[in-house]
């Protein structure tokens, strides 16, 4: 069957851009902080901020780590240079090291994960020392399978990209000019060497966004996605991974005790007064 | 006889009642500039729309000892005023309400009948149903309100025909979704053609006027529009952007209509009140 998952760009640019100008300025502020990691999912935020916002006030934050591929460096730096927009470059090792020293079995997926938390910190203190808000970096792909760190790279204030899957992602990047290297390069977390983030998935995003199309938009049933021509086991991997990772999706719960609750019956929107 | 229509597609302050006041009446005096004999403003306009629990703190009475009301019904000694807000009955209810305000009085409320809970709408925990849809007499003819949901279904619009509205004005607080390959989102698609399809069936006049703005990550998309009793478009607002957007109703036209199309003349009331009585009574 044919899924088709080609979005109006022009729409989604103006409504992406909107939001963006909307959420920062109601609440007193006019400028924003992106971590550009090289990739693609970045540099998408970071051009939508900077076309929403000014690219005087947009600042660019670049975090590598000693093993960082030198390609993610150069390619923030193509973004930046097009952009001609304020940067900065914090490596992050002397931070993490002395953590990653004292257990020396440390696994990567550890130190994964302290990493991604350790570029959070330097974003949102960025975030105070420029006076701009964190722009969020992740994409509904990556949000629904999980593959993301909680307080770490899903942090922030606010995330133009959040519903568009990756295949999207990559089809607003290319309508919005951003350099061919980043659009045409293999997607990593780049987290450890040779890190990609298909292979430590086992599938292609252009396949598991047709899956999740299915059964997160059109509401599928697992069973209708088989007879739809998935593969049963690919299915059965991509729905528990839905619903293991919904507490990243989540703000932690809270026990129910008194009669009113933040979270059950304490109902307000973010943007409530503004 | 003519009527010049203005839809205010205004932006919000979410639960800010008195700013939302002020741009009222900001959009009401460029209105008159522009000659307008009645403004339309969008469903909740005084109040912002995911209300949840805001409501029972933005809710209004349309009565002239109100603080805010009694502005708009004296800036209804000029012009006719269609306002949304939450209307609070003397038993403490809460419904999302329109009010039709002109020469200083208040004509007509109407109460959403049809509150949208699924998806991401959840309306009917936090408002009281509404439960009569009735058309009224204005200096302009006879009018039927209708918000938002209330259109979504076939009956409201129906009913008002029957009730005898000539023009009827659908106000909107509808988040932008649906987006695919098109030049349009679906949630506009879709009311563009109900309210096209509405107006060539009841050979009628329909205005509709939706909300623009952010609240959260909801984008309300704007786009008033008015069809014509021949259900062709007569003017439309921007997409996302606020706007007043004015036109000159012929209101002749409605006779022209009808006397080529006469299908309110044809409508079988009897035989629909059968059928319905039977389909109601079998269930």
């Amino acid at each position: 069957m044919q899924i088709d998952l080609t979005i109006n760009t022009d729409v989604a640019r103006k409504i992406l851009t909107g939001f963006i100008k909307s959420e920062v300025t109601r609440v007193g502020y006019t400028r924003a902080v992106v971590g550009l990691s090289g990739g693609i999912d970045s540099a998408l935020s970071c051009v939508l901020a900077v076309e929403a916002l000014g690219r005087d006030n947009v600042l660019a934050v670049r975090m590598p780590y000693k093993s960082s591929s030198p390609d993610s460096l150069a390619h923030a730096e193509l973004l930046i240079e097009q952009l001609e927009i304020p940067h900065k470059t914090i490596e992050i090792t002397n931070m993490v090291e002395p953590l990653f020293v004292q257990d020396p079995a440390m696994p990567k997926l550890r130190k994964g994960n302290i990493m991604a938390r350790e570029r959070m910190i330097v974003l949102y203190d960025q975030s105070e020392v420029f006076k701009g808000l964190v722009i969020g970096t992740g994409n509904k792909t990556e949000i629904l399978l999980g593959y993301t760190t909680q307080f770490g790279d899903a942090a922030s204030a606010m995330n133009p990209i959040g519903d568009l899957y990756k295949t999207q992602v990559r089809q607003l990047a290319r309508a919005l000019n951003i350099p061919a290297p980043i659009l045409d390069k293999t997607p990593s977390a780049d987290l450890w060497e040779g890190q990609t983030d298909e292979g430590e998935l086992g599938f292609t995003y252009e396949r598991v966004d047709q899956l999740l199309y299915l059964l997160v938009d059109q509401r599928y049933s697992p069973k209708e996605c088989v007879e739809a021509g998935f593969d049963e086991t690919f299915v059965d991997v991509v729905v528990k991974r839905i619903q293991r990772n919904q507490f990243k999706r989540m703000q932690p719960p809270i026990a129910k005790l008194s009669n009113r609750t933040i979270g059950y019956d304490f109902l307000y929107l973010r943007d409530w007064g503004t | 006889m003519k009527l010049n229509l203005a839809l205010a597609q205004i932006a919000t302050k979410l639960g800010d009642v008195e700013s939302n006041l002020e741009k009222h009446l900001d959009f009401i005096k460029q209105a008159k500039t522009q000659k307008a004999d009645l403004v339309v403003f969008p469903e909740l306009s005084l109040t912002g729309y995911v209300l949840q629990d805001l409501v029972a703190s933005v809710a209004h009475r349309p009565t002239e000892d109100d603080s805010v009301f009694q502005h708009l019904l004296k800036a209804s000694q000029d012009l006719d005023l269609v306002v949304g807000f939450v209307d609070e009955d003397s038993r403490h209810r809460f419904y999302i309400a329109t009010a039709y305000l002109s020469g200083g009085r208040v004509l007509h409320v109407h109460h959403k009948v049809y509150l949208p809970t699924y998806g991401l709408f959840d309306e009917g925990r936090f408002f009281a149903w509404g439960d009569s849809v009735r058309a009224f007499d204005t200096r302009f003819g006879r009018v039927g309100l209708l918000i938002c949901e209330d259109f979504w279904h076939a009956s409201p619009p129906y009913l008002l025909w029957l009730d005898g509205a000539d023009i009827m004005l659908f106000s909107s607080a509808s988040p932008g979704r649906g987006l695919n390959d098109k030049e349009k989102l679906e949630s506009a698609r879709w009311v563009e053609r109900v309210s096209k399809a509405y107006a060539s069936m009841f050979t009628s006049f329909v205005a509709h006027c939706n909300r623009v703005g952010f609240e959260d990550g909801l984008l309300f998309w704007g786009g008033a529009t008015v069809n014509d009793p021949n259900g062709e478009l007569l003017a439309q607002g921007p997409y996302f952007e606020e706007a007043l957007t004015c036109v000159e109703l012929d209101l002749n036209q409605l006779r022209r209509t009808r006397a080529r199309l006469p299908l309110l003349r044809d409508e079988r009331t009897a035989l629909v009140q059968k059928e319905l009585d039977r389909i109601l009574s079998s269930r």
